[in-house]
């Protein structure tokens, strides 16, 4: 097990190198430099070389690159062109905030889901099933930043419940953040709950626990659950990676300070270092995350701990 | 007494063959016929927008008397901050996402599919090539990865169907690959090879359309979301650019009059909601249509 976590790992040193190249070469391509970003009205062609050689932008691509993995190499995501503040710091700055709104919106997605896509398939072709199944699909068909909106519409400025933005209220400026982040993801869990259990409800271990007599409630909940959990944690891996690089929108309608702000300013402004260093970073986070994942399953399902033994014997 | 009736609708599902029996069961399903009908009304209203609407009058032309009414029987969703009635440039809109979300599943349906049918078609290093290099881009959070797209193309709608596209490629070169490993080993396949037909031909010929089942269902489920992404990437501003009615910038512009106007906010993104629904519903049916034995779940 633990030889197939470091294969893992090692996979993560290729994408660290495709992805920053990827986005080094994009961020070259694309129409303009940071040069004329920062640049003042008025400046004189002289000006802007200066400025295009201070920042080193005079260099050809590969030798910014180069020069950007041996700065990455000794563990520097290197500067910002634009507010020349250290990229590591800027990203770390943003991350918790990012993370905050991705858990609460998983806490929301979790506790609405799961025991709705239970009821769902527990009472299979009712009217309560169906009704769950029309809400997940609508839940799945809305862009989940108009969600954002009409809750701002609504509660926040119509009701005045909520602050409609920004983080200065707490726990109160945090709930429609992740209820907007999470429309999607409760869709998504509650129908995985749903045809997960479904598959798990006609195996013949629960005829037999019913038939010990253990009582139904305890069939569904520690012998149907525990089996069904899989998929769902499958689908919630990645659905949170999905969330920490998909929040910049949710982040926009709630001028949440996250990354995902970070990166969309940064393009914005061409700040290389910037994008280049948070994209970097988001997908390492995102790959542990899949892997993690993946760790989990050993832990729910003692077969996968015993076929993940034997492979990294072998 | 029953033999002879069994033996006539036996005989009639033969004449079907299997194109015809995924129809036909497609078409008793009531949900999903209600979807397709959704989507070819807004294929109908696309198709025909500039014969059923005037574009420089009803769509970008400013009317400041008219401004900001609410809903009301001539407007039925109101109109916007330059007098434009919102149902009208919401109908037009209609062909901005339905366009952004079929050409963005080709894209990704074509590159998709060929790497995902060679990789699993030919197996060794060239799967190992092709998957590992997937699975570096899909590492990517496919939003960030629009973006960036986006940004270094510039903001227009046909950047806007390259960038979706491209971020919707890993998924369908993992299924086709997914579902060709499943017919690689076949004797058929075998027999193919044995008379001598190029791989090509016996990919396009024999293996691809025997993959065909999850693919379509990707097909218009990748559909669905691509308008999503599409409808977000607008309202980031990095979509079509203004006038033009498309629903994300629809959405981007009622944000500024969201306090008083909240209608400008709701009817777009219920329309993309409708149309992302309609995508949906006909999806599930498919897949349903598709494999019976999936069915009630």
């Amino acid at each position: 097990m633990y030889q197939y976590a470091l294969k893992r790992l090692a996979m993560i040193i290729p994408v660290i190198l495709g992805v920053s190249l990827m986005i080094f070469i994009a961020m070259d391509l694309a129409p303009g430099t940071a040069v004329d970003y920062l640049a003042p009205e008025g400046a004189t062609e002289e000006d802007l070389m200066m400025l295009e050689h201070q920042l080193g932008l005079d260099q050809p691509l590969l030798v910014r690159y180069a020069n950007y993995m041996t700065d990455l190499v000794r563990g520097s995501l290197g500067t910002s062109y634009v507010s020349h503040r250290d990229v590591m710091a800027t990203y770390l700055n943003a991350l918790p905030n990012t993370l905050a709104l991705a858990a609460a919106s998983i806490l929301v997605a979790i506790g609405i889901s799961l025991p709705l896509g239970m009821i769902s398939a527990v009472h299979n072709g009712s009217i309560r099933d169906n009704l769950a199944m029309v809400f997940a699909l609508l839940g799945l068909s809305m862009p989940n930043f108009w969600v954002g909106l009409l809750l701002i519409i609504y509660l926040s400025n119509g009701l005045g419940w909520f602050p409609s933005g920004g983080f200065d209220d707490g726990l109160r400026s945090l709930i429609l953040p992740a209820i907007t982040a999470g429309t999607g993801f409760t869709a998504t869990i509650t129908r995985t709950t749903r045809s997960s259990m479904l598959d798990v409800l006609g195996q013949d271990y629960l005829r037999t626990a019913r038939a010990k007599g253990v009582n139904e409630r305890t069939v569904i909940r520690k012998h149907a659950l525990k089996n069904a959990l899989i998929p769902i944690i499958t689908i919630s891996g990645t659905q949170l990676g999905a969330m920490l690089g998909g929040s910049v929108l949710t982040e926009t309608v709630f001028s949440w300070p996250g990354i995902g702000r970070l990166i969309v300013d940064s393009v914005n402004s061409r700040d290389t270092p910037m994008v280049t260093g948070s994209i970097v970073m988001t997908t390492i986070i995102v790959s542990l995350l899949l892997l993690a994942v993946d760790l989990l399953y050993a832990v729910v399902d003692p077969r996968l701990r015993a076929r993940y033994a034997s492979k990294g014997k072998g | 007494m029953n033999m002879p009736v069994n033996k006539t609708t036996k005989q009639r599902k033969k004449r079907r063959g299997r194109t015809g029996d995924v129809l036909h069961r497609l078409s008793k399903n009531k949900v999903a016929m209600l979807g397709l009908f959704i989507i070819l009304v807004l294929v109908f209203i696309s198709v025909f927008a500039d014969v059923l609407f005037d574009y420089e009058a009803q769509i970008i032309a400013t009317n400041v008397p008219e401004r900001l009414m609410a809903p009301c029987w001539e407007h039925p969703f109101g109109t916007d901050d330059m007098g434009r009635d919102m149902l009208v440039r919401i109908l037009y809109g209609a062909r901005y996402s339905l366009a952004i979300g079929a050409v963005a599943v080709l894209i990704a349906l074509v590159f998709g599919v060929v790497l995902g049918a060679i990789a699993g078609y030919y197996g060794g290093i060239v799967e190992e090539v092709i998957m590992r290099c997937t699975d570096i881009f899909a590492s990517v959070p496919y939003m960030l990865m629009a973006i960036v797209i986006v940004s270094v193309l510039g903001s227009s709608a046909v950047n806007l169907m390259i960038a979706v596209g491209v971020t919707s490629i890993p998924g369908f070169v993992r299924i086709t690959r997914a579902s060709v490993l499943t017919v690689r080993n076949q004797e058929y396949l075998e027999a193919a090879r044995a008379i001598g037909r190029p791989n090509v031909s016996i990919i396009f010929r024999h293996v691809l359309p025997n993959c065909l089942s999850p693919i379509i269902v990707q097909v218009t489920l990748r559909i669905a979301s691509a308008i999503i992404s599409a409808s977000g990437l607008s309202f980031l501003g990095l979509g079509v650019p203004k006038p033009s009615p498309e629903w994300g910038s629809l959405l981007s512009a009622g944000r500024g009059f969201m306090r008083d106007y909240g209608y400008l906010t709701l009817f777009p993104g219920l329309t993309i909601m409708i149309t992302v629904l309609a995508f949906n519903l006909l999806g599930d049916g498919l897949r349903d249509a598709l494999d019976p034995k999936l069915k009630k779940r």
